[in-house]
């Protein structure tokens, strides 16, 4: 590495000096193929031991009963026993039915004031930087800790939010509470999903928005295309692969959505806010049925992945425009 | 419409009009400071009385203390006041500050201990993480790999799955190797979560190096690995740090993994803040002190990444 003399050249792609033969540099380096392989394989050997051979050892646990709590008890190997219970199991229907009204309600309002606000800051009034960024911050934070913080901010006797309330309706702010009434905790956790994450939807309008060439309104201008008519036949159509993106990524992210309802309201009350993810813990580290567990994890794993590929797909078609 | 044609001379026709403006932005900023005011409630509670946090109604203005980060930082037992009256003169302003209260400060508390977990652990797999990363973004970038498109999609994938339902295995595999409530652990596991996203923003700030530099500096002699390490990691300074930001904010912001494979030893801040216990359940202006100290460099980093901001989200996808 130290015999090189010229190395300013390299940064000049113009000038160049007498070419080395490329016979020369393969003697001198690794060959092209090696680098590749030397390059990846690091990559894909952690993947393989972190992710893959763990998951391969989960699925041959989700055949048997094991039970971290009951470890006396002989490994017995139960076929599809597992599976079964869980496609079978009510309960496990109904934590699936609030988890797809969360991610739903969710992905929805998120979409509304996220592509909404995008709207408003394309307008690029003065200062729209700034007010972004400070837009921005909510969803760069810990989920966990903000779960934990908003706990405070819904008390209902010592926290701002019911006050605020009844500031503006009149409701006593003790009478109700966000986190802890039935009728009230499964729209709370997607309050607080929605101040996290609306900004993100946002973030990718934004860009969407963005891509739009300014010729085509001219020409709608020209065409005398209506406000709305323009909404609907340009901004709409070319920010929906963009929109898109955002929803899938959304969707999946809040398909698992753990920690900031874990400590938000760990479930309850009841089970009312109990999605897969809190039962899922449950499970696995309060029961122990790790056998169980592993084929509910499974399940999950195999709805994720089906997700995970229709959003490489989308990731690609924005890439190309 | 005609309005617009008019004006056509000094904007362009799509630029909006003052008054349309002065909306757009009346509502957006209306929104920033609803969205801000949760946050500011936290650090204003931070330096609030124990009584004046919990108070009925919740006090807007108060006499601000720095009991909560005293707190925060220490272990205290209640005394006697006539046990408090016999002790020496407090030799600190916080000693002064906690006896107040009928307190005497027994130790340290645990938060620096998990401060320095949070950051070993941070930087441990942010490092390794964009260490990998690049490798394999360059190979992915410029060498034909079969089934790479195969490959990518399995690195990413990997980043989609429920984490609880990823801990399951972890579990058993790290009891068995000795890796449960580890900073090592936590690290390769943070590691293994962070190089897809590292993998996937690298490839394409390595994509936006053209070609010719390299190949440039093949000619000249230098070999495919001098070449990366004086052409391309030079050009690509600026992503690899966008992409260790990202990689760091996860890391510090990660809790269900951080809460179900550590305890004591290798717990990280997340995990621990909800569990601020003073006298009579959570100690709220401790809390609110730890949220703020533990937020304060996120809100820096998000202000420095705020150009890459949209490529770090998208996995590199949308790059404006």
């Amino acid at each position: 590495m130290t015999t090189i003399l010229q190395p300013d050249h390299a940064t000049m792609p113009g000038v160049s000096t007498p070419a080395k033969s490329r016979d020369a540099r393969r003697v001198r380096g690794l060959s092209d193929r090696a680098i590749a392989w030397l390059f990846v394989a690091p990559t894909i050997a952690l993947l393989l031991a972190i992710n893959i051979f763990p998951l391969i050892w989960m699925i041959r646990l989700s055949f048997t009963n094991l039970n971290l709590s009951m470890s006396y008890l002989p490994l017995r190997f139960v076929g599809l026993d597992n599976f079964r219970d869980i496609l079978t199991d009510e309960d496990v229907w109904v934590r699936l039915q609030t988890t797809a009204q969360f991610v739903i309600s969710s992905v929805v309002l998120q979409v509304v004031v996220g592509f909404g606000l995008a709207l408003l800051i394309n307008r690029q009034f003065r200062g729209h930087s700034f007010w972004t960024t400070i837009i921005l911050l909510p969803m760069m934070l810990s989920p966990a800790v903000v779960g934990n913080f908003w706990t405070l901010l819904l008390q209902p006797q010592i926290g701002p939010f019911n006050h605020l309330i009844s500031l503006f309706t009149g409701v006593p702010p003790s009478s109700f509470s966000m986190t802890g009434q039935v009728a009230l905790a499964p729209w709370t956790i997607v309050l607080v999903d929605t101040w996290m994450w609306a900004p993100y939807v946002m973030l990718i309008c934004l860009a969407g928005l963005r891509s739009i060439p300014d010729y085509i309104y001219e020409a709608a201008e020209v065409d005398r295309a209506s406000a709305w008519r323009q909404f609907w036949s340009i901004t709409l159509p070319m920010t929906v692969p963009f929109l898109m993106l955002a929803v899938l990524f959304r969707a999946i992210e809040n398909f698992k959505m753990f920690d900031m309802v874990n400590l938000l309201t760990s479930g309850g009350p009841g089970s009312t806010t109990e999605l897969v993810s809190i039962s899922l813990k449950r499970a696995a580290f309060e029961k122990w049925r790790t056998g169980y567990s592993s084929a509910l994890a499974i399940i999950l794993f195999v709805t994720v992945f089906g997700a995970a590929n229709i959003y490489v797909k989308t990731l690609n078609k924005v890439k190309q425009r | 419409m005609t309005a617009a044609a008019t004006r056509s001379t000094a904007h362009s026709i799509v630029e909006a009009s003052p008054r349309t403006k002065a909306f757009a932005g009346g509502l957006v900023i209306l929104y920033a400071v609803i969205t801000i005011l949760p946050l500011l409630w936290i650090v204003a509670t931070a330096f609030k009385s124990q009584s004046d946090a919990i108070a009925y109604p919740p006090k807007v203005i108060f006499e601000p203390t720095l009991e909560g980060y005293v707190n925060l930082f220490t272990v205290r037992t209640r005394q006697t006041p006539d046990f408090i009256a016999k002790l020496p003169p407090p030799e600190t302003w916080y000693d002064q500050l906690v006896r107040k209260r009928d307190m005497v400060i027994a130790g340290p508390s645990k938060v620096v201990p998990r401060f320095v977990n949070s950051l070993i652990i941070g930087f441990g797999s942010t490092f390794l993480a964009v260490f990998l990363g690049t490798l394999a973004a360059y190979a992915f970038s410029r060498f034909r790999i079969p089934l790479a498109d195969d490959l990518l999609f399995f690195i990413l994938s990997t980043r989609m799955m429920p984490p609880v339902a990823v801990a399951i295995p972890i579990y058993l595999m790290y009891r068995q190797l000795n890796l449960t409530d580890t900073r090592l652990g936590m690290i390769l596991l943070y590691t293994a979560v962070n190089v897809s996203l590292a993998v996937w923003l690298l490839k394409g700030f390595i994509d936006e190096i053209p070609r010719e530099y390299e190949e440039a500096a093949l000619v000249d002699g230098y070999t495919r690995l001098q070449a990366l390490r004086k052409v391309v990691l030079p050009q690509a300074v600026t992503g690899i740090a966008a992409t260790a930001i990202f990689c760091l904010i996860f890391s510090w912001n990660e809790y269900a993994f951080a809460v179900l494979l550590t305890s004591g030893e290798a717990q990280t801040m997340p995990p621990f803040i909800p569990f601020i216990i003073g006298e009579g359940g959570q100690d709220w202006p401790a809390v609110a002190a730890a949220t703020t100290l533990f937020v304060v460099p996120i809100v820096m980093f998000t202000v420095l990444l705020r150009k890459h901001l949209l490529r770090g989200i998208t996995f590199g996808a949308v790059r404006k």
